[in-house]
């Protein structure tokens, strides 16, 4: 029952963020994009929660919590922007509205 | 506890990589909430159950549901009864299977081993995180709830339609 190494949690918070960031880079559908975000905002709280559990502190864990309300708040008007999309422009993909008239 | 750390690790990143190859987001939200799934087992061997529990009920229960409602919403008609018949075919559902249910022997096996002896490190429970939460960073929280009010709001003004009412009498 030993400690789990501070250095192998962060490389799994750094794959975990990269494999987010290349789905947003790679994929066209916004649900997609939408998803790969979320893959992301949570690496990030993990790394948070690592460097939490590494000196004993509740902080990590708090931090995490903000994460989680921001996410939650994102994810609510990023759906209601995917919806109204694709009231609009019977799509979901991001090419389809690349020219955006103000 | 590191064995559970590092297979849950494992069965994260390929759930991810599995999520971002699909083509159907419904076989992309089932391995997306395994790899949730995942990262709940890895906040526990890293000592914050309270957060992995926050990290299923909200993550993987709350957003998630949002995502699933979004793609219900968008697939109408006859697209979603072949989708609907495409849903029951095992090569859609097996491997979210396989990798769920490397995470529940993981979580058979942590329940098993923490009846007999503590685990390495202290676990950091939700006592701890709640007087950090509403000591020192009580201003995040009234920030956050500002920010929860001004999603529901935007979601609530760019999901409204004006529906026309009927006229009376």
């Amino acid at each position: 029952m030993e400690m789990v190494p501070i250095r192998d949690g962060f490389i799994l918070a750094g794959a975990l963020f990269a494999l987010g960031l290349i789905g947003v880079l790679v994929r066209r559908n916004v649900i997609f994009i939408l998803m790969s975000i979320e893959v992301m905002l949570n690496a990030a709280g993990l790394a948070f929660v690592v460097a939490g559990a590494r000196w004993d502190q509740p902080d990590g864990q708090v931090v995490f919590l903000f994460i989680l309300a921001m996410a939650a708040a994102e994810v609510s008007v990023g759906l209601a922007l995917v919806l109204e999309l694709y009231h609009q422009y019977r799509s979901l993909d991001t090419d389809a509205i690349s020219r955006m008239r103000g | 506890m590191t064995i559970v750390f590092y297979v849950a690790g494992a069965v994260a990143i390929v759930s991810t990589a599995l999520m971002i190859t699909r083509l159907h987001a419904v076989h992309a939200l089932l391995y997306l909430i395994v790899s949730l799934l995942a990262v709940s087992v890895v906040f526990y061997t890293l000592g914050a159950p309270f957060v992995a529990a926050l990290e299923v009920i909200i993550y993987a229960g709350a957003i998630m549901v949002l995502f699933v409602f979004v793609v219900m919403l968008l697939n109408l008609g006859e697209q979603a009864a072949r989708a609907e018949r495409a849903l029951m075919k095992p090569s859609m559902w097996i491997g979210p299977l396989i990798l769920a249910a490397i995470l529940m022997a993981e979580l058979v096996y942590l329940l098993a081993a923490s009846s007999g002896g503590n685990s390495g490190r202290a676990p950091i429970g939700p006592r701890e995180v709640g007087a950090s939460l509403f000591g020192p960073y009580l201003i995040g929280v009234e920030l956050a709830s500002m920010l929860l009010l001004g999603g529901l709001v935007g979601a609530y003004r760019l999901g409204y339609r004006k529906i026309p009412r009927p006229e009376v009498g």
